[in-house]
């Protein structure tokens, strides 16, 4: 994952940079932080990664030619089509993992740590093996790269809103568990009042105020009253489910017409931009909540790293007191910015109802603000960390569906399993330690 | 010059539901002055600090800046009227650089509310020349040691243009030689024009940069001090009666060594040696006090000897078994004695009762056990006992351990560890945020334990624990043993050699250049 690269804050300790000029006094000469060890486990795991690519991938490999399609037929140019022999290329691919494997293992005798690009590549090729793997053995060998992507991004919109909101919320000290409970409410307030207003854009503006409404009761009953802030979480979860899903039965299933036709809202084609082959459709074809996302994503990341607002939700998450010495309204801060949270999260639900289909139907947005959470932990608490989890995750989400559609021997479920499957190992160690804002959860009392 | 602050309390009183921490304090800090508040742990000074820095409301009095009265709803208002203050526990966050805390609250920003950490870093720069602090903008406060991390502390209220800065018992975590470094910079702020409330209990501090010294005991004001007065007059006006501050000791008689510690290696999880080949040994009847600035390996030393350090090479013998490789129960079964560093996290459990905390090493045996069933009478029995013999002031034993003050508390841990039959008695910052009253009784407990022909290990951070008790003082330096040297060395030498010169470059330097700095090299038999 890219978020080593990016993130600005999570703690490495920085070797170089401690103790300027002569140390002065007996504690300065104190032995310091020193760095992290290095272990057996990302070797280890690359090892045995790479040696099941090379039994299943490679050496059981299928014997069929997979075609991975790169244009479609809109587009500006056209580039050729990506040819692999499956047997081949699977050999080829799981032995350059096992050398990278190798190369971990020889840096651990000389312990030395394995160096930041070695796992993400390994995590590219084991990937591109699977890939060659899955559709090399289906019955129809030939699957469509740029669709596949462009479907990734699809499914990841509201789970990126969601892990943004996850974000704003641990951030600034408190676990909001309640994003599934806010993507629900969202995608049901979009629906109902779009439908009345006959604007779906009145109706994504409605999908952030209910958000926003659901968590601003995970702010009070968590700030104000200190209820322990994942029991108040799953609470309302469980509450909106059931709200929305009692109008739905009561109010939309009765009279569709009248209450759960809220049109969709438009996608909006940047000309000859668009048309770009791969990432045309992704960045420069997308709907308003699309868009949206790409725009949060960045405010968010410059809001909290760049901004004077940013450095104080920082300190608030990290040490209240701290902040509070220092003049700021720790409890009022994270009022507001659990309320931002929740508002971001609405218009994230809003896509299930305005974009993926037209329509609500009871529990629409099926866990994914679980999956939002597990992204945002997977991202490490960096808005950009999690925006490529939540990629990450809609790709695997997307993988399964179009690996049923073209007939793989794999069972479909197994595929479903894939996502969780690479968060357990990557938050194992593979993208290194996560470290959460130290006083995420913990309710903040005065003196 | 600067614009100057003078600041008046008047009948600050300030409750806690039924207790009264604060009670009708009156304090005057007149410019460009150092104003000591001196008052045992517990007295109400921290209390009182925090209403002046608008962090508790006053339940009643009010507070006077330059004569005029003022209401502080939070440390924003008392910022602005030029009040910093430094916390015992420092306000910083671990994971910002030092320009990052020092601009919190206080941001400079561009257009759009973007960070302008240049000006911060360029007023960081600036103080820290002034001052000599030698503080880096760009370094993460969790990789700085911790007196750095105060000087980043006292930059953040200048930044803030303080005209009065409160430091809260400032020294509770530094080296001999950072708190003369720290009452230096003190005389240098007060000749720039900035008043300071210094906090504190350590009497020979307090004397040595105080212009005028107010006692406060059990939340009143007991009276204004001079400067010049005696320790042991300072210090019953402290406690509120006579206190004999030397110990009476009488010379070791150190029998057979019967604990050996020999060629001890811990190796970190980090692979860091945190103890590096350590080789002594302790007789019966002695007391070894083993020195040294916090973090470097005292806490690893004593958890190794308690079976609580995996990673560990070398040999522990007490009377020629060997300790390494046993579980803690087993240790604790032969006959360790273990006072730990830190009693709310490890010495007691806060929630049971200070009856349960007292048998918590033998609450499986008889006579407090029968089967799988404990017997309460036999604990409360038990706790009305050790409670009369240590004095420990509590109404009842069925007391929540947490309720009690830390000099009661540690008189519970050490009355749990003192109450079995011990071979080795280990204490690690035996007097740690305790009050002089609680000191005295548990060093003379120590050395009771050690006249009853027991060897015993003190571990301590404290300089002045460490010469009161030790028959010999270990000194520890980055996981190694720099040195054993006997009791009587002088206080300058074994601050060098905290600093890692060995014993006999230390005593040449000293020799040398006599550096008597005012907390080091005077009174020897003070507490702290």
């Amino acid at each position: 994952m890219s978020t080593t690269a990016t993130s600005p804050v999570p703690g490495k300790p920085q070797q170089g940079k401690q103790q300027p000029g002569t140390p002065k006094s007996a504690s300065e000469k104190a032995p310091a932080v020193s760095a992290k060890p290095v272990t057996w486990k990302v070797p280890v795991l690359l090892a045995v990664l790479g040696v099941v690519a090379f039994i299943f991938f490679g050496v059981m490999g299928p014997n069929q030619t997979a075609r991975f399609g790169i244009s479609s037929s809109g587009d500006f140019f056209q580039l050729p089509a990506i040819e692999v022999p499956a047997f081949l290329g699977g050999i080829v691919l799981s032995v350059l993992m096992l050398g990278l494997a190798g190369y971990a293992v020889y840096l651990k005798t000389r312990n030395e740590a394995s160096p930041g690009w070695l796992p993400i590549v390994f995590i590219v090729l084991f990937v591109a093996a699977f890939l060659i793997w899955v559709v090399g053995g289906a019955r129809t060998p030939s699957i469509s790269l740029a669709g596949l992507i462009a479907g990734s991004v699809t499914l990841a919109v509201p789970l990126v809103f969601g892990s943004l909101s996850g974000v704003l919320c641990e951030r600034v000290g408190v676990v909001n568990i309640a994003i599934e409970g806010q993507l629900l409410g969202g995608a049901f307030t979009a629906a109902m009042v779009a439908t009345l207003t006959k604007s779906p854009f009145v109706g994504l503006l409605a999908a952030a105020v209910a958000g926003a409404v659901v968590s601003m009761v995970l702010a009070v009953f968590s700030i104000k009253y200190l209820v322990n802030q994942i029991i108040v979480g799953v609470v309302l979860n469980v509450l909106v489910s059931g709200l929305t899903g009692f109008l739905f039965s009561t109010v939309m299933q009765a009279n569709k017409a009248q209450f759960n036709s809220p049109g969709r809202l438009p996608i909006i084609d940047i000309p000859v931009l668009s048309s770009i082959p791969v990432i045309g459709p992704i960045l420069f074809k997308q709907s308003v909540v699309g868009y949206l996302m790409y725009i949060a994503v960045i405010v968010v990341w410059i809001g909290l790293f760049k901004t004077k607002w940013g450095l104080r939700v920082r300190a608030v998450g990290e040490h209240p007191q701290a902040a509070d010495t220092m003049g700021i309204k720790v409890n009022a801060t994270r009022f507001w910015n659990v309320t931002l949270g929740g508002a971001v999260a609405g218009i994230g639900g809003s896509f299930f109802t305005l974009v993926a289909i037209d329509s609500f139907t009871k529990e629409i947005s099926g866990g994914r603000g679980f999956i939002a959470l597990a992204a945002l932990i997977f991202g490490r608490w960096n808005p950009i960390g999690a925006f490529f989890a939540a990629l990450l995750f809609g790709f695997a989400d997307n993988l399964q569906s179009i690996v049923t559609i073209i007939g793989t021997p794999v069972p479909s479920q197994f595929m479903a399993m894939l996502p969780y499957l690479v968060t357990v190992l990557a938050v194992a160690g593979l993208v290194g330690r996560s470290r959460p804002p130290a006083a995420s959860g913990i309710p903040y009392v005065k003196g | 010059m600067v614009r100057v602050l003078k600041l008046e309390l008047r009948g600050i009183t300030k409750r806690f539901g039924s207790l009264i921490a604060n009670d009708h304090i009156d304090v005057v800090v007149e410019p460009g002055q150092i104003h000591c508040l001196l008052g045992e742990n517990g007295a109400g000074k921290s209390t009182l600090m925090n209403v002046l820095y608008g962090l508790y409301e006053p339940s009643e009095g009010e507070i006077l800046v330059d004569g005029e009265a003022v209401t502080f709803r939070g440390p924003g208002d008392a910022m602005a009227a030029g009040i910093g203050m430094v916390h015992q526990h420092f306000m910083l966050v671990p994971v910002f650089t030092v320009a990052e805390n020092v601009a919190l609250g206080a941001e400079t920003t561009k257009a759009g509310g973007f960070l302008n950490l240049d000006d911060t870093r360029r007023k960081i720069k600036e103080i820290s020349d002034k001052y000599g602090f030698d503080v880096d903008p760009d370094a993460l406060i969790e990789d700085l040691p911790v007196g750095v991390q105060q000087r980043v502390e006292i930059i953040k209220a200048l930044v803030r243009d303080a005209k009065v800065l409160i430091l809260d018992e400032p020294t509770a975590v530094l080296t001999p030689q950072d708190t003369d470094e720290l009452l230096d910079i003190m005389r240098q702020l007060k000749s720039n024009g900035t008043s300071i409330v210094f906090i504190s209990h350590k009497l020979r501090e307090v004397k040595a940069v105080s212009d005028t010294i107010t006692v406060i005991r059990r939340g009143k004001v007991v009276g204004a001090a001079d400067p010049g007065a005696s320790t042991t007059e300072l210090a019953s006006m402290m406690v509120g009666r006579a206190v004999n501050l030397t110990l009476d000791k009488a010379p070791a008689k150190p029998q057979e060594t019967t604990f050996q510690v020999k060629d001890l290696t811990v190796i970190a999880p980090t692979g860091q040696h945190v103890v590096d080949g350590i080789s002594f040994d302790i007789a019966r009847g002695e007391i070894l006090a083993v020195a040294g600035v916090q973090g470097n390996g005292q806490t690893e030393l004593t958890e190794a000897i308690l079976g609580l350090q995996e990673r560990c090479h070398g040999s522990i013998l007490l009377d020629g078994e060997e300790l390494l490789g046993h579980s803690v129960k087993e240790v604790l079964r032969a006959g360790v004695g273990f006072v730990p560093e830190d009693r709310t996290v490890d010495g007691l459990i806060g929630t049971f009762s200070i009856a349960e905390n007292l048998v918590l090493d033998l609450y499986d045996q008889a006579p407090y056990a029968k089967g799988i069933s404990m017997s309460p009478a036999r604990i409360l029995e038990n706790a009305k006992s050790r409670i009369d013999e240590f004095d420990v002031r509590t109404p009842s034993g069925s007391l929540a351990a947490g309720t009690l003050s830390g000099g009661n508390q540690q008189k519970v841990v050490m009355a749990r560890e003192l109450s079995r039959p011990l071979r080795l008695f280990i204490a690690s910052q035996p007097t740690r945020g305790v009050d002089v009253g609680s000191i005295e009784f548990l060093h003379k407990r120590i050395v009771a334990e050690r006249d009853r022909g027991t060897p015993v290990m003190i571990v301590s951070t404290e300089l002045d624990e460490v010469i009161e008790l030790a028959d010999r003082i270990a000194v520890l330096y980055r996981g190694k043993l720099v040195g054993i040297v006997p009791a009587g060395t002088g206080r300058d030498v074994l601050g060098l050699m905290m600093a890692g010169l060995s014993p006999e470059s230390a005593h040449a330097d000293t020799a040398h250049a006599p550096v008597q700095t005012s907390t080091s090299g005077a009174e020897g038999g003070d507490h702290e």
